[in-house]
């Protein structure tokens, strides 16, 4: 049981991954009957890793096929409702989607107003597709963490991981794009000058040329460490709380093949827990894209 | 959690969203918006107008209906009035013009009186000398008592 559970938690937790295994790499093969039998690759191989190992064996050049498959259908299944919605928005009565869809567009178009104080055309649909898309990458979260992976184990896919945010190069792909936008405004508003002063002059700041010099690395480490950490608390904010929350429904999953109360107590538990996850994915997305608000910001704001 | 390639993959279709999003969601979706909420405001203002001018409508009826009212009560005073006149000159006329049938037809009535006082005299006259020629037996020479008959006559 203990391994049986092990193996399903890891299992749940390893991406379908597509990368190259190098020549000479030999592969563990498990048949039917449980022997392993190991076979040397003769060249260079395009493969989906078949083991967890392999997955981390191929390196860098690898893709998360699942996550990156999920993320770019949920991503493309919002822009393609927000561009129907785009298309027949007139100044006539909306109704029914077209109500909902600018709904979420006020939304996001208040909280910018809010928040946002420069002039910038790209932060609203930034935010729009970062609220909306990081939502329902979270929202995936909510099927039963069995359902979609058993699905497509029947056509023979090994591997599922369907909530793209619980994947660390998805969120960790969000922020850092932020963060290059980040840098891009900042140097554009406040000229590669202003953005350097901003990282070397503060917060240490002296009238005294001598002493400041000596402050500047100092500022110069602060700051860059304040800097970094923006992208990488904001990628790792979300993968956190998803991959827990992701977690948590396996292991309540696991309750379910062990008898009948135990089974119960599962199921109270994942109701329980989905309800409440509700609220962890939306609050996730608003923070997410909020935090992007503000720093853009604070990218716009010239000292 | 293996950092790998995904990364690359998930920026490029980030960015290609966001774009797609900025060219071709965002502007449609606000500009129809706000535009509606334009034509809300101004549909709302042209309401508040609209009842603002239905009620000066009202004052300006209300005030019209007065004034036509007095001009009306006017008009038929003066009606009135010159009806009274009216009749008032007519029974003037009608009254001098009874006077002076009157006084035509007393005048006639006098003429002919006159006239046959006249008539009468002469033919007095004539059956006065008439007479007087048959008591006298002779003729009386009416030139030579002209002046006696003449005389007779004014007494008649």
């Amino acid at each position: 049981m203990a391994g049986n559970s092990q193996e399903y938690i890891s299992h749940h937790l390893t991406n379908l991954t597509y990368g190259k295994l190098p020549a000479g790499y030999v592969r563990h093969e498990v048949d039917e009957n449980g022997i392993v039998h190991e076979h040397a690759l003769t060249h260079d191989t395009w493969t989906m890793a078949h083991t967890k190992q392999e997955a981390a064996d191929m390196g860098f050049w690898a893709l998360h096929v699942d996550s990156l498959g999920w993320s770019i259908g949920l991503g493309a299944m919002i822009m393609l409702l927000f561009w129907k919605g785009a298309q027949k928005a007139s100044t006539a009565v909306p109704t029914g989607m077209q109500n909902f869809i600018e709904l979420i567009v006020e939304f996001i178009d208040n909280t910018v107003k809010e928040s946002f104080h420069g002039r910038n055309p790209l932060v609203a649909p930034l935010s729009l597709t970062i609220f909306c898309w990081v939502f329902m990458m979270n929202f995936m979260d909510l099927i039963p963490v069995d359902v979609l992976p058993s699905l497509f184990a029947l056509f023979g896919v090994h591997y599922m991981k369907v909530v793209p945010s619980t994947d660390v190069n998805i969120t960790m792909g969000m922020s850092l794009t932020v963060f290059a936008l980040m840098i891009f405004y900042s140097i554009k508003v406040k000229g590669i000058s202003g953005f350097a002063g901003e990282l070397c002059l503060q917060p240490f700041k002296v009238s005294n040329p001598v002493l400041q010099a000596v402050f500047v690395p100092i500022n110069l480490f602060l700051e860059s460490v304040a800097l970094l950490a923006k992208p990488i608390s904001l990628a790792l904010r979300l993968f956190g709380n998803m991959y827990a929350g992701e977690m948590i429904f396996i292991l309540i999953a696991l309750m379910f093949s062990a008898g009948a109360f135990l089974g119960l107590l599962g199921g109270a538990l994942q109701w329980a827990w989905a309800v409440f996850h509700i609220l962890v994915i939306t609050l996730q997305a608003f923070i997410f894209m909020m935090l992007t608000i503000v720093y853009l910001s604070m990218a716009h704001e010239d000292h | 959690m293996n950092i790998n390639a995904t990364l690359i993959g998930q920026i490029i279709t980030f960015a290609i969203f966001v774009w797609f999003c900025m060219k071709f969601v965002w502007p449609h979706l606000l500009s129809a918006m706000q535009e509606r909420e334009k034509k809300i405001a101004d549909g709302l203002d042209a309401a508040n107008r609209a009842e603002r001018d239905l009620e000066l409508a009202h004052e300006k009826a209300a005030s019209q209906l007065r004034e036509s009212k007095e001009k009306a009560a006017e008009i038929i005073e003066q009606a009135n009035k010159r009806a009274n006149q009216i009749i008032d000159e007519a029974k003037e006329s009608a009254r001098a013009e009874g006077e002076r049938l009157v006084a035509a037809a007393q005048a006639e009535v006098e003429q002919e009186v006159n006239r046959a006082k006249e008539e009468l005299r002469k033919q007095v006259s004539e059956l006065a000398v008439t007479g007087a020629t048959k008591i006298l037996g002779k003729s009386v020479d009416a030139s030579a008592h002209a002046d006696m008959l003449n005389k007779l006559t004014q007494e008649l």
